[in-house]
């Protein structure tokens, strides 16, 4: 009967720091805000007993995402003028709807049922083909495949977004910002020593994921981490946006997603079906290439469109 | 036997969550830079070092043991390195290279 002891700080915690965000003077301030708040987040999906939002929440919400805007925000904080903040109607508005939401959703909460409709019996019924132990895994790769397809493919238009960005004459180029490298410094250390590390623990997290929290977002975000680490330390460059091996490596999830699906149709009951007995490989087979898919494509969209090289 | 090891793991855990409110506490009230970031690495090394000391007893596998062991190592690896950073961009403005 403690458990309030440790839920209620968190609850306090969460909308402690998303009313810091809002309400925070400077930009930096604001993403400091949006970082704690994800990291928050994630704890309270822990004690959900929901492990596997938690990473995503973690890695994804807290980390990857931070970085980009972290990034954005002190690239724009280097302009000519700051932008004017909205009007005072205007915010205004977005709060009262704000609020409306919440109360909606709080009230929606309230009116479920006790207990709530669930079909995690179901699922756990017919797991056992899959030969998956993480029912969570199961329910993306078997019984949501589709979903799952279509996410792996907002990653592939997500990255095109970015590289649209790029001015015609960089076209081609590395994405991102050149950084200077500093071969004695304390980043060029962390980026030699930590990747060999971090590349097992993603390649583990992504693994593990068929028995038990993890996958292939998780892991592949660690993975995404450790080749963007030399990138930012100035070590490596990564590669051409026009080489096919990047273009291919980003594609790489979908794709064989795709291919199994249709092969759904001649081997099995239809499309993004599993033959009986080849489940399970046929899924770590797709595992693998999204993992690949996610680290790439996270990579590319940390760097950002092809940029102007800085002078050394 | 049992009482000792639970005895020992809610010493260390204690003492290592002292280690994070002080931290806290010197990261909000010190004066400089320097000696924020000094107070938030003992924070990291020291308590969360305490903690997974506390736990490791208490851990279902050697597996796990070890898990909680790297996972205190790439805490000390990640902290170190940013506060080595935070340090340098403070010498950086304080004395610009010419």
């Amino acid at each position: 009967m403690t458990a309030w002891l440790l839920d209620l700080p968190l609850a306090l915690g969460l909308f402690g720091a998303g009313a810091a965000t809002l309400a925070a003077r400077s930009l930096f301030g604001a993403v400091l805000g949006f970082i704690s708040t994800g990291l928050i987040a994630a704890l309270v999906w822990v004690r959900l007993e929901a492990p596997d939002v938690a990473l995503t929440e973690a890695v994804i919400g807290a980390a990857a995402t931070s970085v980009i805007i972290l990034y954005v925000a002190s690239r724009i904080s280097g302009g000519a003028s700051a932008p004017a903040p909205p009007p005072i109607a205007q915010r205004l508005l977005a709060a009262t709807f704000s609020v409306l939401l919440a109360a909606l959703l709080a009230h929606a909460l309230q009116a479920l049922p006790d207990p709530a409709p669930s079909l995690a019996a179901p699922i756990l019924k017919t797991m056992a083909p899959s030969g998956l132990g993480n029912p969570v895994t199961a329910v993306l790769m078997v019984q949501r495949a589709l979903d799952t397809l279509l996410e792996s493919a907002v990653l592939v238009f997500a990255v095109f977004a970015i590289w649209s960005m790029a001015p015609e004459r960089r076209w081609g180029r590395a994405p991102g910002p050149a950084f200077i490298a500093e071969p004695q410094g304390p980043l060029a250390f962390l980026a030699k020593v930590l990747p060999p590390i971090g590349m097992v623990i993603g390649i583990y997290i992504a693994w593990v994921g068929a028995d038990a929290p993890g996958g292939k977002f998780q892991g592949g975000a660690v993975l995404a981490a450790m080749w963007v680490l030399p990138w930012i330390a100035g070590l490596t460059a990564p590669p051409s946006i026009s080489d096919m091996r990047l273009r291919l490596a980003i594609a790489a999830g979908p794709l064989v997603f795709l291919i199994v699906g249709l092969a759904g149709f001649a081997w099995a009951e239809g499309f993004l079906a599993y033959p009986p007995g080849f489940a399970k490989p046929l899924i770590l087979l797709i595992e693998t290439a999204m993992t690949l898919s996610v680290a790439a494509a996270l990579a590319c969209m940390i760097a950002g469109p092809p940029e102007r090289r800085a002078q050394p | 036997m049992s009482l000792l090891v639970s005895i020992f793991a809610a010493i260390a855990v204690l003492a290592g969550a002292f280690f994070f409110v002080a931290g806290t506490l010197g990261l909000l009230r010190f004066g400089d830079t320097l000696s924020r970031v000094h107070a938030l690495t003992k924070a990291d090394n020291l308590g969360l070092g305490l903690i997974v000391l506390g736990l490791l007893p208490l851990a279902d596998s050697i597996t796990d043991a070890l898990k909680l062991v790297v996972i205190w190592a790439l805490v000390l690896l990640g902290g170190t390195t940013a506060a080595q950073l935070v340090a340098g961009a403070v010498r950086r403005e304080q004395d610009p290279p010419s």
